[in-house]
Formats: structure tokens, C-alpha cells, sequence
């Protein structure tokens, strides 16, 4: 061994300045900041975007009441709220640029839109009348107006203009959303249960003609008779119910001048956005936030809340974790453990990643053929035969569409499975066997205990991947409008054959499939933030879950 | 008698008066990686209750070896052997023979020290779980038996439900001198145990081997010199799979029969 020659004395230690830079890459870790900078520019204005649209939604904006001078020249008063200024060429030869203001103006009853479009330059005059009042509806949106009196079942009549009046009004719509909850409860849960009854006794009917069973015919007719008188008496209370709802009547009038009546029980709120405070409009916020949350779509979705949908989601992505992870887990410790690894092996390996380029609604035709329709419709003919030909399983619903997702995100669980597995050190792997335990013992106790923060990786994507897929839902059970939540509080309490909402489905349903997209857009936004939202929630419990369990076996890193 | 490997190891008196000078043959025993051969024709008789280094410089195959004494070169593909590995008279590739229950009579220890992810607790009592023991009163008792014969038990009696992971690495290598030993088995093979060990840790080790010697049959393959002088009875020496010289330690350093032997102890060659 030689010495390497002895380095010249003058030879310069540091490369000249000029090339130092180059030298130490340092161009390169600008282009990869930059490449990262780009990314999180992207993500961050499109979070930012959902965020300030999704909030505001709530926010109770300003009411504007604008004089406006139509082409003759006559001048027309509308009140509303601005949603959205533009710029618009004229189609002159001048071309000059005017602006003008989306208008929400309500009142859909009356124009037919609750939008239009205002000329800037058309404004004659602008004020924010403090006495204006925003009223939401059970129907056509809502409405903005002055009040003028408030006319009581009794025959009284209160002014607007006395101090009580609006106490009074927002005591009748508390009284009328009180009775609307009840109609509700009479409706869909009492008398519901009532038709589930007559489903079942029409069903033994059948049967006792086909048996030719005339004492049981007399008692089920009996039955049904007994049923019939149940359901009249609800019926009529649901009805007085009903007719008590139209009882108060609120006598309006519009910016324009037309005067309008509305029967209370039909308004859900009135604010005052022009007189309110900032503290006022906060509780505001929260109060149309929470009901946003909590409450069930009205008017084509494209009013009240979202509830079923998080629900369906929130539910159907639960099972589908709950299906997806032990397949994918056991699939990949055969292929990564057991599995003799030679070309064979390589190619399931390759044809699992490749599974995940499939585009999904692929998924969705085969969850359609396999499990709606020969799963489903196989289970319908051995244990529902008696109610066909309605579907039972044969149609879609929770479950068939939980197995189609987890389908589409084995191969997320199958790789991080894999890759979970590997990364378990190979000596902590030959000590478990050296001590004198099986494979399987080893596999069991040590090298899965190990790999689960990198199995839990993997089931934080999938569920990602899941909760956000809406195209192939759209064969396998998703609907516009589900009657009721896949768990409830009537026997057997798991529905898993039940139809369901989704938030993504309600997105595209709002978006795209709505009769007004102009009033369903904020509530696009609105819904894609809290589908954004309750997917970072489920991840943040698994992340939580992980960072426990990494704790507990502090070994392998992910 | 193939029968005499499920038998549990006899535990008569201190000492060295059941010994058996042949407790583990090797015999003609050549070892292929697929086409590559590891080890050339080894002969060498490891008696009981003894310490027996290998030493050698790396890939010389002596970790190899050390791997074939519990058959866990098994667990790689495309690995055979020619000749023969008899233990207490009975070959390790009898038909007969379970490699589990070999493996329960051949504790290892691992030159990076590789406790489990669980409790000190568990880490000790992994091999009594395994083969089905789940009796807590007597796990306990192996524990704490085990842990003082690693001299480990009075540094982790108040923190024996903890991770593993929290002891020092000196600590966790006699963890896993424990994990070995607490199924009695009858003999302890050791990868260069002292590898990833400061000087104090190693020392500690050696003093437990020199301990653990009157029970068990103590195979070691070091690096250090000075580690097969101070604990070893008897050593051998292998190159290129070869196993150069075999005999006793002092004899073997103070005057070596081969010159390859004599230059690779004088620090000539490494």
C-alpha cells in the first residue's frame, strides 16, 4: 500500500467560487424547492379556495336595495345580495368594458330566478335598509322583503311596525319548525312502521291464498283492518297538524312594491342582516353551520343540510376499511412470507399495482355484474324469495358498494402490507426463529406487532382513496336521496342493503345535475370542504392509532 | 436413536462431570449458496459444557457454520450440504428431526442485538410462549431465574413490563443472552455477541459467559483475539471456509502449528 501523493501546497482547498455552487449541487436543491413550492402552492390555493367558499356560505351577507334604470329609462327598485362582480365586453363597436353584479334578489316564487345579472352603470341609487328582512323557506329559497303585519289564527293583526312584531314572528316559525318535527315523527316514523306492517301482512296474505287458508285470510284481513284505523288516526292528526302550519299568515312587500302574503308555518328563519351585529351574524353562522351538519337536504338538495350524506360516507368507508384490511394484510403476508418468490410471484406482484391504474368505475360495472346482481340477486332468491320481485340485496346499497371499494383499494393495503413487511429487520425475524418458533409464530407475534404502523400507512390511504371515489357508487348504491340512514334504531339496526348518500355523489349531484347550479354552488364548496374535512378526520385517528402502536413497537420506522 | 433430540437436556451436577467430549460433530461438512461453496469438509468435535471460539477473518465462514449448528441457513433459498452435523449423536438432518424442537435445544445469540418489540418480560419468555407454556406462575419464575443468570435481573426487576427498547445496548445484548437461555436449552451459539458493544458491555458479557459455561455448551465466533484468549477453551481457526487449525486455546496461541494460523493471531494478515 502506497501512500496517495502528497497534495501540492498551493492547491485550493474550496473549487473557485464560480463553480462552488454548481459543484455542491446547489442548483439542484433550488429545483427541487421549487418543484415542492409548486406543489404546495397548488394544494394550498385549492384548500384556500374550498375553505373561503365553504365558510362564507354561512356568513350573513349585506342586503343592497339598488334603483335601477331598465333600457326605457324607468327606474326599478330590487334588493339582494351581491354573490359576484365581473367585467363584460359589449358586443358595440366601441367595446367598452362594463361591470356588473350577480344579484342574488330571492323571491323565486315571484321572478322565476332568484338571480340576475345588474349593469353597474344602470345603478341609479343604493342604500341597505335596516328594516330589511332575509327569510329562509321550507320552499323556492329564500325570500327578501319588508314586513308589513303579521296576521294570527285569531283574527288579530300585528303592524310591523310595533316593537313586539318580530318577537312575535320568530316565536309563530319556532312554534311551526316545533310542529313540522312533529308531522315528521308522525310521517316517515310512525307511519312508517305502520306500512312496514301492512308489507308484512300482505306478504303472509299472499301466501295464506296461495295455501288456500281461509281462517288465516279472516285474521289477517282482521289485522290489516286494525292497521288501516291506526293509520287513519295519525293521518288525520298529521293533517290537523298540517292545516294548523298555514293558520298565521305574514303579509309582505317586496323591494318593488308588490305586496305578498306567506303562511308562517312555511318559514324556517328571518334575520335582519343590516341591523345585525358582528357578534349577532356569528351566531348566525354557527346556528346555519350547525344545520347544515345536522339536518336533511330540502328542495332538490340544494338547501338545508348534509347529515345522511356524511353519514353514508362516514358508514360506508368504515366497512370498507373493516373489508379491506384483513384481505389485503393476509394476501400480502402469503405473497411476501409464504410465497415461493420467483417470476411467478413477480407477476401477481405487478398485476396488484397495476390493479390500482384501473380506472374505477371499471369497478363499478363489475361490482355491478358480480356483487349487486349475482351476489346479491342469488341471495334474494334463497332468503327474500317471498317478497320478490322488489330487490332486497339484488339492487345496490351500502354493502355491495363497501366490497366494490375495498376492491379498489386492495392493492393500496396489498403494497403497504408488503412494504411494512420488508422493512421488518431480518435479525428480529431469525431471533423469533432461533427461539424456537414456527413461521407462523414468528410471523404472528413479532413481524406483524412490528409491521402494523406500516399496515396502518397503507389503510390510511385506502380510506382516502375510498371516501373520495364517487364514480363507481354511482352503479353500485349511491343516490340522490336516501329515505333513511343505513343504521337506525328499528330491528335488525344495520341496513346493509339500504340505498345511501355520499358526500362526493351530493357534490357532483349539486354541481352538475342541479336545476339551479348558480344557487347550488356555494353549497358545492360547502360539501367538498367537509368531505375534505371528515377524511382528514378518519386520518387523523388512524395517524393517531399508528403513532400509538409505533410507540408500543418502537422498531421499524414509516 | 433419532428419539433423543425431544428429550430435555440432563441437568446433573456443576461442573464437568457429565461432559461429553462429543457433544456436537461436525463431520465432513461442506455448505453451498446455490453454486458457492461456504464451507470446505469441517471436521471438528465441540465437547460439552465448554467455551469454543472460531475466529477467522470476514467471509471466511465461520458465521456460517455457526448458522448450521441450529439449522437457520435453512431459512435461505438454495442453500444444501454435503457430510453430516451430529448432535449428541443424532444427526440435525434426520428426518426425524423437527427443527423446532432442534432450534429449542440451540439458543442463538446475534451480533446486532435483536430484542423484540414487546417487554423485557415478553422478550424473556418468547420461547416458553411459543412451544405453548402460558402458565404465569411459572413464567415468572423463568423469568426471574433467567434474568439473574443473565445479571441483568437487578437492573430491570422494577421495569420489567417496559419496552425493550429502553434498556442500553449492553443491556439489551444480555436481553437477549436471556431470550436464549430461558428454555434450557443445551447449548448457546453466539455470533459475535460483543460486535456492537463498547468495552465495558463486552466485559460484562464475557463474565456471563464464563458463568453460563457450567451449564450450557458455549460455541462464539469473535472477531477479537484478546475476546477468544481471555473466554474461550478451545478455538478454531478457519479461512476461505476452510477450518485451518483446531485445538486447544492456549496451545493454539501460544505456539500454532500452521503459519497462516500463526500470522492471523500475530495480527499479520486480517
Amino acid at each position: 500500500m502506497t501512500d496517495p501523493a502528497p497534495t501540492p501546497a498551493n492547491a485550493p482547498v474550496v473549487p473557485a467560487k464560480g463553480r462552488a455552487h454548481s459543484l455542491l449541487g446547489e442548483p439542484k436543491v433550488w429545483f427541487c424547492a421549487m418543484g415542492l413550492t409548486l406543489g404546495l402552492l397548488m394544494v394550498i390555493g385549492l384548500l384556500s379556495l374550498i375553505i373561503v367558499e365553504g365558510v362564507s356560505v354561512f356568513w350573513p351577507r349585506q342586503v343592497l336595495e339598488l334603483d335601477v334604470k331598465d333600457a326605457s329609462g324607468k327606474i326599478q327598485t330590487v334588493a339582494g345580495e351581491i354573490r359576484k362582480e365581473q367585467a363584460k365586453r359589449d358586443v358595440s363597436p366601441d367595446a367598452t368594458i362594463h361591470h356588473e353584479w350577480l344579484f342574488f334578489t330571492g323571491n323565486k316564487d315571484v321572478t322565476g330566478s332568484a338571480f340576475r345579472f345588474v349593469d353597474a352603470q344602470a345603478i341609479a341609487d343604493q342604500r341597505m335598509p335596516k328594516d330589511i328582512i332575509v327569510a329562509e323557506r321550507m320552499e323556492y329559497g329564500d325570500s327578501i322583503f319588508y314586513p308589513v303585519s303579521l296576521k294570527l289564527a285569531d283574527g288579530t293583526e300585528i303592524a310591523a311596525s310595533e316593537g313586539s312584531f318580530l318577537a312575535k314572528l320568530r316565536a309563530k316559525i319556532a312554534e311551526g319548525n316545533a310542529r313540522r318535527d312533529q308531522i315528521h315523527t308522525i310521517e316517515a316514523d310512525q307511519i312508517g312502521e305502520i306500512n312496514d306492517r301492512v308489507r308484512k301482512l300482505e306478504i303472509e296474505r299472499r301466501k295464506a291464498i296461495t295455501d288456500d287458508d281461509t281462517k288465516l285470510l279472516a285474521e289477517l284481513d282482521a289485522a290489516r283492518a286494525d292497521v288501516q284505523k291506526e293509520y287513519e288516526t295519525l293521518a288525520a292528526k298529521a293533517g290537523e297538524l298540517r292545516k294548523q302550519m298555514s293558520a298565521d299568515v305574514l303579509n309582505y312587500r317586496l323591494a318593488d312594491g308588490t305586496a305578498r302574503q306567506q303562511a308562517v308555518g312555511d318559514l324556517l328563519r328571518v334575520e335582519h342582516p343590516n341591523a345585525m351585529s358582528w357578534w349577532e351574524k356569528f351566531g348566525v353562522f354557527l346556528h346555519n353551520g350547525w344545520d347544515f351538519l345536522t339536518g336533511a337536504p330540502r328542495e332538490a338538495n340544494t338547501e338545508g343540510g348534509i347529515f345522511p350524506a356524511i353519514f353514508g360516507t362516514f358508514v360506508m368507508t368504515l366497512l370498507m376499511s373493516v373489508i379491506v384490511t384483513p384481505l389485503g394484510v393476509i394476501a400480502a403476508i402469503y405473497l411476501r412470507e409464504y410465497a415461493r418468490q420467483g417470476l411467478l410471484v413477480q407477476m401477481v406482484r405487478i398485476s396488484v399495482n397495476n390493479l390500482a391504474g384501473v380506472p374505477s368505475i371499471v369497478f363499478g360495472v363489475f361490482g355491478l355484474g358480480f356483487f349487486v346482481y349475482s351476489v346479491g340477486g342469488s341471495l334474494d332468491r334463497w332468503f327474500f324469495s317471498d317478497v320478490l320481485p322488489t330487490p332486497t340485496f339484488g339492487t345496490g346499497g351500502i354493502l355491495w358498494a363497501s366490497l366494490t371499494l375495498a376492491l379498489l383499494a386492495l392493492p393500496v393495503v396489498i403494497v403497504a402490507t408488503e412494504e411494512a413487511l420488508v422493512a421488518v429487520p431480518r435479525g428480529v425475524r431469525e431471533a423469533a426463529m432461533a427461539c424456537g418458533a414456527s413461521k407462523w409464530q414468528s410471523i404472528q407475534r413479532i413481524v406483524l406487532p412490528s409491521a402494523l404502523p406500516g399496515i396502518l400507512t397503507g389503510v390510511v390511504l385506502a380510506m382516502a382513496r375510498g371516501a373520495g371515489e364517487v364514480a363507481p357508487l354511482m352503479l353500485v348504491g349511491v343516490v340522490k336521496l336516501a329515505p333513511s340512514l343505513p343504521l337506525d334504531f328499528t330491528a335488525p339496526f344495520i341496513h346493509a342493503e339500504r340505498k345511501f348518500m355520499h358526500l362526493g355523489f351530493h357534490i357532483y349531484d349539486l354541481g352538475f345535475q342541479s336545476p339551479d347550479s348558480e344557487a347550488a354552488k356555494p353549497m358545492v364548496f360547502a360539501t367538498t370542504l367537509l368531505l375534505i374535512l371528515l377524511v382528514v378526520a378518519m386520518n387523523v385517528a388512524a395517524i393517531s392509532l399508528r403513532n400509538h402502536l409505533r410507540k408500543k413497537y418502537a422498531v421499524s420506522t414509516f | 436413536m433419532p428419539s433423543a433430540l425431544s428429550e430435555p437436556p440432563s441437568s446433573t451436577a456443576d461442573g464437568h462431570v457429565a461432559a461429553n467430549p462429543r457433544m456436537i460433530e461436525v463431520d465432513h461438512f461442506s455448505f453451498f449458496y446455490g453454486e458457492k461453496k461456504a464451507l470446505f469438509d469441517i471436521c471438528m468435535d465441540i465437547p460439552e459444557r465448554e467455551i469454543t471460539a472460531l475466529i477467522g477473518p470476514s467471509g471466511c465462514g465461520k458465521s456460517t457454520l455457526l448458522r448450521n449448528l441450529n439449522r437457520l441457513n435453512d431459512l435461505i433459498d438454495g442453500v444444501s450440504h454435503e457430510g453430516d452435523i451430529r448432535l449428541d449423536g443424532t444427526s440435525l438432518y434426520d428426518p426425524a428431526v423437527e427443527v423446532i424442537s432442534l432450534r429449542k435445544r440451540v439458543g442463538m445469540v446475534f451480533q446486532k442485538y435483536n430484542p423484540f418489540p414487546k417487554s423485557i418480560y415478553e422478550n424473556v419468555v418468547f420461547s416458553l410462549r411459543v412451544a405453548g407454556r402460558n402458565k404465569r406462575s411459572e413464567l415468572d419464575e423463568v423469568a426471574e431465574r433467567t434474568l439473574r443468570s443473565a445479571a441483568l435481573w437487578d437492573e430491570v426487576k422494577d421495569r420489567l413490563h417496559t419496552s425493550a427498547y429502553g434498556l442500553s445496548g449492553g443491556q439489551q445484548q444480555r436481553l437477549c443472552i436471556a431470550r436464549a437461555i430461558a428454555n434450557r436449552p443445551q447449548i448457546l451459539l453466539m455470533d459475535e455477541p460483543c460486535a456492537a458493544l463498547d468495552p465495558i458491555a463486552t466485559l460484562k458479557i464475557e463474565e456471563l459467559m464464563l458463568q453460563l459455561k457450567r451449564e450450557f455448551t458455549i460455541v462464539i465466533v469473535t472477531h477479537n483475539m484478546q475476546q477468544a484468549r481471555r473466554c474461550s477453551d478451545r478455538t478454531g481457526f478457519m479461512y476461505m471456509g476452510k477450518l485451518v487449525e483446531y485445538a486447544e486455546t492456549m496451545e493454539m496461541f501460544q505456539k500454532p502449528k500452521d503459519k497462516q494460523t500463526e500470522r492471523y493471531i500475530s495480527g499479520k494478515f486480517s
